[in-house]
């Protein structure tokens, strides 16, 4: 049943980790907006998803040796570690080498922000389903 | 939790704007001093910014890796009264441009106020997580 559990709210419990590794790395670029020769930096999101997803998936666990066939395998970790940090092109290139455009990471961040809260409204309604089916 | 190191890197970012501030209104503060306690005019101040690790390799904050001295010579104004003047008659004023000051302090000051929008937008973020199944 647990395990049923997990496997529903799987999908939306990774996009919501992967939103907000995003969000970090987009934080990250607006600090350093005046850094000289930073390079800013994302992920390509439906990628990542997708990597995470297949990862978790597989349930690879290298560092752990089952003894019983009745052990339970751990799950992959989730994170954009997997996912390849991509680095921005250059609309307006800046005489100090850096690449950080605020109007580009400011619209990423707001719109990564509301799926974020989209992601969250998602995961509270499949628990609700959830609820409203165990009590009926 | 990677949303809790949002604080962390916007926290770097806003203090080291803040310092980028203080030189700037140091050297505002300062356009006309023409001596100190070397002896010298005063000499124009900036701050170096440097992406440093927080929290894991992904996430960067900022800290100010050095300030440096604006190493363009003094600004020479002729003012024979002066009682620093030298024997030519010339004043050395400092090498501060204002205008150029007044610019970084509005720069500054923007980056400032991102960080704190990107620290708020964080915090709305985590309090509406914590509102998960309820």
């Amino acid at each position: 049943m647990i395990g049923k559990l997990d496997e529903t709210l799987r999908f939306q419990e990774t996009a919501l980790s992967l939103r907000a590794q995003r969000q970090q790395l987009i934080a990250s670029n607006i600090a350093n907006a005046d850094t000289p020769n930073y390079k800013a930096r994302d992920i390509d999101f439906g990628k990542a998803l997708q990597g995470a997803l297949d990862a978790r998936a597989s349930e690879a666990s290298p560092g752990l040796t089952k003894t019983s066939a009745v052990h339970l395998s751990p799950a992959g970790s989730i994170g954009a570690g997997d996912a390849p940090l991509l680095y921005r092109s250059v609309q307006q290139g800046s005489v100090d080498g850096n690449t950080v455009d605020m109007d580009v990471e400011r619209n990423q961040f707001a719109d990564n922000g509301v799926r974020y809260e989209a992601g969250l409204t998602f995961i509270s309604a499949q628990i609700k389903n959830l609820l409203t089916a165990i009590q009926g | 939790m990677s949303l809790f190191s949002i604080f962390n890197v916007a926290g770097s970012g806003m203090s080291a704007q803040s310092q980028r501030l203080n030189t700037v209104a140091s050297n505002i503060a300062n356009a006309d001093s023409v001596t100190s306690s070397t002896g010298q005019p005063y000499r124009a101040k900036q701050v170096v910014f440097s992406a440093v690790p927080v929290a894991g390799p992904d996430a960067a904050g900022v800290k100010v890796d050095q300030v440096v001295e604006d190493a363009s010579p003094p600004k020479l104004v002729y003012d024979p009264k002066h009682p620093l003047a030298d024997d030519k008659g010339y004043v050395a004023m400092p090498n501060v441009n204002v205008v150029e000051e007044m610019v970084n302090m509005l720069s500054a000051t923007r980056s400032y106020q991102n960080n704190v929008d990107t620290m708020n937008a964080a915090k709305t973020l985590l309090l509406k997580t914590l509102t998960i199944g309820q």
